[in-house]
């Protein structure tokens, strides 16, 4: 047998879409990640928001400008929905830690449940406020 | 660590095509992952077409036709051809399953075949399990008891007998762990979905003694906690089985017995 290190040994493929196909159960899951990350975004913004009101008139309009524009608005709309999405992802493990819901297809439909949910409620925020 | 792409070594280059068979009237395109360890090349992406007018049902029998009449060099585990012994466990259609029981009219398209993701690979379709096989002992897979032994079996009650069921039947094939984005990434320390059931198979049964060593034991950020509930495991067992939910209850008697 020919010579061979084990530290050759490749490793098998993996990704998301390409290799693994995308499912209701990882997709959900990676959605609560990012959007909570997407979130501190959103913190950082509003935080700028009122720093400046609170400092410089010129900054906060500027700032004003920006977030009140089209541009901003889609950004707040979006931050919205990921902020509710969120927030349905962690209900969800709430109520996964209190052992409910662990079967796959209740699972799935409560995956589909935050998307449409989170849609649903930025959408109701947006006429709202 | 989080990891989104191959390695160098890793990445998959585009392989032989080998020919259509002759006469045949129902030929479907499967593309199976070849990777030699003698010949120092990148994995690559083989491309056959088999006759499904003169080949079984399921993908277990496509690769074994392949071997016998096509390419002998076509290298894959496989041994009870009925979904117990857990051997032809592999990535197929983007999902990992066992090729003996996954039917071919389940699959749209072509048929695509890979090892089991984010493993070793030591040829072809065969990963490295030792890795594996090593966390599975480590949650020590066995009766742990303190009191003497009865002159008999040690008894159990059918009600309690009952709480091994959907645990048991699993036959360590390791398509859960290796769908489970956490174990890709925290192998090395999370122990996975098919040990962590095999855990909490032994921590329910009820005449075993060392419940809370067994559970002292997971208490720990990775092995136990990785999991996220992201549930792909419990999605793709081909035994339909559910680790995600064997996990999460382990997590409840460890908060359990802490208040």
């Amino acid at each position: 047998m020919a010579e061979f290190k084990q530290g050759d040994r490749p490793l098998s493929p993996f990704m998301f879409g390409a290799y693994y196909r995308p499912q209701m159960t990882s997709m959900s899951s990676i959605m609560v990640r990012i959007t909570g990350i997407a979130s501190l975004g959103t913190a950082f913004l509003l935080v700028l928001w009122l720093l400046t009101a609170a400092t410089s008139e010129t900054a906060f309009a500027r700032v004003d400008w920006f977030l009140t524009s089209f541009i901003g608005d889609v950004i707040l709309l979006l931050a919205t929905w990921a902020i509710w999405y969120h927030v349905l992802g962690r209900l969800r493990h709430v109520i996964w830690d209190l052992g409910y819901g662990l079967e796959i297809g209740i699972a799935e439909k409560m995956g589909m449940a935050m998307f449409i949910g989170a849609t649903v409620l930025a959408l109701l925020t947006a006429i709202i406020v | 660590m989080v990891q989104l792409t191959l390695p160098k070594n890793s990445r998959i280059k585009t392989g032989k095509t080998w020919p259509k068979p002759a006469g045949a009237t129902n030929a479907r395109k499967v593309q199976i992952y070849r990777w030699n360890p003698e010949d120092g090349d990148n994995p690559r992406l083989d491309t056959y077409f088999v006759d499904l007018d003169d080949c079984g049902p399921m993908v277990l029998d496509v690769l074994i036709k392949i071997k016998n009449e096509i390419d002998p060099t076509l290298t894959f585990r496989r041994s009870c051809r009925e979904g117990i012994c857990g051997s032809c466990a592999m990535n197929i259609d983007g999902i990992n399953t066992l090729a003996c029981i996954y039917g071919l009219d389940e699959i749209k398209g072509d048929i695509k075949i890979y090892p089991l993701p984010h493993m070793e690979v030591v040829k072809d379709l065969i990963p490295d399990l030792t890795h594996f096989y090593a966390q599975h002992a480590s949650i020590m897979p066995w009766l742990e008891t303190k009191t003497n032994r009865p002159q008999k079996e040690w008894r159990q009650s059918i009600e309690d007998r009952k709480k091994l069921d959907g645990l048991y039947e699993c036959v360590m094939c390791a398509s859960c762990s290796t769908a489970c984005p956490s174990y890709w990434w925290n192998s090395d320390r999370y122990l996975g979905p098919a040990a962590l059931l095999h855990a909490y198979r032994w921590i329910i049964d009820s005449r075993d003694e060392a419940t809370g060593e067994r559970l002292d034991e997971l208490e720990d950020p990775f092995k136990l906690y990785r999991c996220h509930t992201i549930m792909n495991c419990t999605k793709t067992c081909p035994k339909g089985l559910n680790p995600a939910k064997a996990i999460a209850e382990i997590k409840k008697m460890m908060v359990e017995r802490a208040v």
